[in-house]
């Protein structure tokens, strides 16, 4: 189980590609990975907030919870933080389990933690200013599923 | 007793500082709201509307009628936007 909190740019496939050498007995491996995005070409920049210590924390405690339901062999998360520009990649999510519906399930479970249980803060920078991104309510639903 | 309080986001931006170390004889997160809200304009509009912030106690999400207890650390946010 490995948690990454960071500002340096990674590579997905270059992940996922050290991921999956790293198992043993795993029949299926998903990755997610969520990219800036620029909505109609208006977002110059995004700047990540998040609150040192409890970022890992938090994340570790979700990875452990996913691991345990879902019985994975491994799960990896990376996210960053800082500012970065449209299409940059700012965080993967990736999980290892026997069959592919646990594999699948233990991704949406994480993303959905990390959406809304994570201490990250976004703000989109563009043309005309800066705004914080506001939390949706979609996002609180979704964690009553699990 | 002394806690250092936190500030994420436009709490962070509204109240003018990521941080504060501040005497506090208040027994729930509540008490100590109502202690940093007098301190400034800026913390009382920071602090207008509980319902749109949240806290963590040492790290921990908590709620504001939990109790500080031995907490060092207070984490006021608006809710997180991860992922």
């Amino acid at each position: 189980m490995a948690v990454r909190v960071q500002s340096a740019p990674f590579d997905a496939g270059a992940e996922q590609a050290q991921f999956t050498a790293g198992l043993r007995q795993a029949g299926a491996v998903v990755t997610f990975t969520g990219l800036v995005r620029d909505n109609g070409g208006t977002l110059a920049a995004m700047e990540i907030e998040h609150y040192p210590g409890m970022t890992e924390r938090a994340i570790a405690a979700m990875v452990e919870q996913a691991q345990a339901r879902f019985g994975l062999e491994a799960a990896l998360v990376i996210h960053r933080h800082g500012r970065l520009l449209p299409q940059e990649a700012i965080m993967m999510v990736a999980t290892a389990a026997p069959h592919r519906a646990d594999a699948f399930a233990a991704a949406e479970f994480l993303m959905d933690y990390l959406k809304s249980r994570a201490p990250f803060w976004k703000k989109e920078i563009g043309a005309e200013g800066a705004v914080w991104v506001a939390a949706k309510d979609a996002d609180e639903d979704a964690l009553r599923r699990w | 007793m002394q806690v250092t309080v936190l500030y994420f986001a436009w709490l962070r931006e509204r109240i003018g500082q990521p941080r504060e170390v501040v005497e506090t004889g208040a027994i729930t997160v509540a008490d100590l709201v109502a202690e940093l809200a007098a301190r400034s304009e800026g913390h009382a509009l920071a602090f207008a509307d509980l319902t749109s912030l949240r806290v963590a106690l040492d790290q921990e999400l908590s709620d504001f009628a939990a109790p500080l207890a031995a907490a060092r650390e207070v984490a006021f946010f608006p809710p997180m936007t991860g992922g």
